[in-house]
């Protein structure tokens, strides 16, 4: 057995880069201004450690949210350089040395980088994202193939992070629009072959805020730090509702 | 200010907190208390799996899993708690599937399982298939299955509430104080019956796998509370972090086949544990990659060895390990289907916490007198499942387990009356307001200074290899911090989502989980799981076959430690050889 030649990751980690951040501060009431702030960091660190940073040694009143910081709790999606993003998944190599940090467009403000993410759930629970299945349950597990298991699989990786909602220009033009977040989660159970709620879930979705609103922009899956490709999912509702039912694999 | 009242208000929504809220939510009023929005606990961060004896893939028995769970645990598990832990993850699993958790599947529509550190046949005999996965982010999915089923049961939240009291009145737990960081606002809960799933605080060291919210906020409240906390010398440094990130790469990579290699390509495993080589319990694996790294057989010199997985092949590892792989090429820039991966043992798992019995109620003392109304559950509390080291997966079995347990034994002490609210004095939550108070007046340093000394001393002197020496070279500096702590000062007065603030308040928590783990393994002289001490290498069951009790002082600082008999039902304790 051979190892390949050791990944200078120790390097690559000493060669602080300098970095200009600008961030879009702001609370609700108030204008919005942006900050500058000057920081050194390495081409490896994560945005979020820069903001870290910048909060524990230079301001501590910079305000963003965070917890996992490796891209599966959700906490950190905000725009970045012009696009949503994980902070945490995203490195300083790919943001070049002038950065730039804003709330997620699409929802209401709470202070700096924060957004009220309590309409997003709201939408989210709206479509009821839950097994519906009120048959009595066997005393094991309900059989499902492997087929089955992955019909709906692209829907469950989703961290409700927000991102796609927030880049989707038809809830910046309506936001009473339930988006592509939803859409996703109500798509993991309408192609579940256990679940017996599509009907419910299609009806709601079918209404005016509905899946229609749609208009395959793409924006949604462009940036799903998931990589869902969540604007196919939204397609195979449409479907669905077209054709009166789901099409899930009966083995 | 704002006034509650719930029949049941629970810390923490992660997989224990919302597990015990969906046995009483469809009867009883239930408010969940949590400083993030739910689906952002940590639970959704475990990766490979929820073992439990189903047999779905080769033959299996819950006695099985039983003797690897007290094995694993080097002898220190209360016996009947983990034959609880067994016998009920089967339930508790098929609980979680016909709420529609998307198990992977066997070739006959069963839910899939695969092999994991220290999960046996037989009693010890070689590897067994007891890992039901969802692909290789199952706590996403055990998170995102128990969220979907509050929304149902219509499970009233309170996001991003930071816990800084317990109420205790009479003798009994009666309400909970919670800081409001949307508006800066102080709420009081009362209820009649309390449960802390609050998780683990691995921030107190440099290089973990936990998110910056794993503070360790119930243990420091309940401590605060004078109420013991157990077992905390014993944590958990997990083989596989991502080299310098802490990130983890989960154990099911080397439950599907992967190898560990040293600077000279050798699968050095073979040489510790060869019956498990790689699948060995993690306290005795990261223990060999220190022991590597000091022999000089690190990576180019380095603190880290490789994780390969490349023999595995493109496809296997895309299907069954792609969060992992995803890890490796955002953090590190390395594709693992090509090249192996930097490693390095990362800060992971507390086995102790807030004492409890087999029905989450939580424990006063050596005779197990329970606190009536309080609970405790998942990686908060100390039941004991893990002992010394827990064995991978059984987190995940701990919270659906004990959540559960938790849940339907408040349900029945409701059901009979036996719990009631209980009048809250006047000023109960004065003393959050004083904390506030004090923080926003503090003049003294900023949190990072304290944070970074913490982290940096718990690592060097507290970590995977201990001695006497280091260990009260880091009770002192751990004290000499919490002195610091009290002048502690913070830039932003705002009310207004005021995160500085929240981080304030729990680099005051993770501070005294950091002060009862240093003290509790200064104090215990043996090698054993999680606590190797270089100065005493072997297992004393003569002196150390109990359970760690530390006691806090009013003003601060451990105040005794007392200790507590393991409960031993079926295996007496052998070595524990692999």
């Amino acid at each position: 057995m051979t190892t390949t030649s050791a990944p200078k990751v120790q390097n690559a980690r000493a060669n602080m880069v300098k970095l200009t951040v600008r961030v879009k501060r702001g609370a609700p009431g108030a204008a919005s201004h942006w900050q500058e702030y000057k920081v050194e960091a390495s081409p490896l660190d994560r945005f979020v450690d820069v903001l870290n940073h910048i909060k524990w040694t230079q301001d501590g009143t910079l305000t963003f949210r965070r917890s996992c910081l490796h891209g599966v709790c959700g906490s950190d999606a905000m725009r970045i350089n012009g696009r949503n993003q994980l902070a945490c998944k995203t490195l300083v190599a790919d943001l070049g040395y002038k950065i730039s940090a804003e709330p997620m467009l699409g929802y209401p403000v709470i202070r700096d980088l924060v957004v009220d993410m309590d309409p997003f759930f709201g939408k989210y629970e709206k479509v009821k994202p839950y097994l519906i299945n009120n048959s009595p349950a066997p005393a094991t597990e309900r059989l499902q193939t492997a087929d089955q298991r992955k019909r709906f699989d692209a829907g469950t990786k989703c961290i409700l992070c927000g991102a796609c909602t927030g880049s989707c220009p038809s809830i910046w033009a309506n936001p009473e629009w339930v988006g592509p977040a939803a859409i996703v989660n109500a798509h993991r159970f309408i192609f579940d072959s256990r679940d017996e709620g599509a009907a419910e879930r299609l009806q709601i979705l079918s209404d005016r805020t509905g899946v229609w609103r749609c208009r395959t922009i793409f924006n949604c899956a462009d940036v799903c730090p998931r990589e869902i490709p969540v604007t196919d999912l939204i397609e195979d509702v449409k479907r669905a509702i077209i054709y009166g039912e789901p099409d899930i694999p009966n083995t | 200010m704002p006034y509650h009242k719930f029949d049941v208000v629970i810390v923490g929504s992660g997989g224990a907190g919302l597990m015990a809220a969906m046995q009483l939510s469809h009867k009883y009023s239930v408010a969940v208390v949590s400083k993030l929005y739910p689906t952002r606990s940590h639970t959704g961060a475990a990766q490979g799996g929820v073992a439990a004896a189903l047999g779905n893939q080769e033959e299996d028995h819950w006695q099985w899993h039983m003797f690897d769970t007290v094995k694993g645990g080097d002898y220190l598990v209360d016996q009947d708690a983990a034959e609880v832990l067994a016998r009920e993850a089967i339930d508790a699993i098929y609980d979680l599937e016909h709420w529609g958790l998307p198990f992977n599947r066997t070739a006959d529509g069963k839910i899939d399982q695969r092999r994991f550190g220290g999960h046996t046949r037989n009693f010890g005999e070689g590897p067994v298939m007891r890992s039901c996965y969802a692909a290789d982010r199952t706590g996403h999915m055990i998170l995102q299955t128990m969220f979907q089923q509050s929304v149902k049961n219509q499970v009233q939240f309170f996001n991003e509430f930071l816990a800084t009291d317990l109420i205790i009145t009479g003798g009994r737990a009666s309400g909970v104080v919670a800081y409001s960081i949307r508006d800066g606002d102080v709420h009081t809960f009362s209820a009649k019956a309390v449960v802390f799933a609050t998780g683990g605080y691995g921030r107190a060291w440099r290089i973990t796998s936990n998110a910056l919210a794993c503070t360790g906020d119930g243990m420091s409240i309940a401590y605060r509370s004078g109420i013991p906390l157990e077992d905390m010398e014993f944590y958990q440094f997990h083989p596989t972090g991502i080299y310098h990130v802490g990130v983890l790469l989960s154990e099911a990579a080397r439950g599907e086949g992967a190898y560990l290699l040293n600077n000279e390509g050798e699968r050095f495993m073979m040489r510790y544990t060869p019956s498990l080589q790689e699948l060995a319990p993690r306290d005795i694996v990261s223990r060999s990659i220190v022991q590597e790294i000091r022999e000089g057989r690190g990576i180019d010199g380095q603190d880290y060895v490789y994780l390969d997985i490349r023999h595995l092949g493109a496809e296997k590892i895309r299907e069954k390990l792609p969060d992992i792989t995803d890890f490796a090429r955002t953090y590190l820039r390395i594709e693992p289907i090509t090249d192996p991966v930097p490693i390095q043992p990362t800060a992971h798992y507390a086995m102790g916490g807030i004492p409890t019995n087999i029905d989450g109620q939580v424990i006063l003392d050596e005779k197990n007198t329970p606190l009536p109304g309080f609970y405790a559950a998942g990686e908060a509390a100390c039941v004991s499942v893990h002992g010394a080291n827990r064995l991978g997966t059984n987190s995940l079995v701990d919270l659906i387990v004990f959540g559960r347990r938790a849940g339907k034994h408040i349900a029945k002490m409701l059901d009979s009356g036996e719990l009631d609210y209980a009048e809250l004095p006047a000023n109960a939550d004065e003393r959050t307001k004083q904390m506030i108070s004090r923080i926003r007046a503090g003049s003294g340093e900023h949190a990072e200074t304290i944070r970074e000394e913490m982290r940096d001393v718990m690592t060097e002197m507290c970590g995977v290899m201990r001695t006497e020496d280091k260990l009260q070279q880091c009770g002192a500096k751990i004290a000499e911090l919490q002195a610091r702590y009290q002048n502690i000062s913070i830039m932003d007065k705002s009310s207004s989502f005021n995160t500085e603030m929240m981080e304030a308040i729990e680099l005051g928590y993770v501070l005294d989980c950091a002060e009862a783990t240093v003290e509790s393994a200064a104090a215990r002289k043996e090698s054993r799981g999680g606590h190797f001490r270089e100065d005493y290498p072997t297992r004393d069951d003569k002196q150390f076959l109990s359970h760690t009790l530390a006691y806090r002082k009013d003003d601060g600082g451990v105040k005794e430690l007392r200790y507590k008999p393991v409960v031993i039902t079926e295996f007496q304790p052998k070595e524990r050889k692999y």
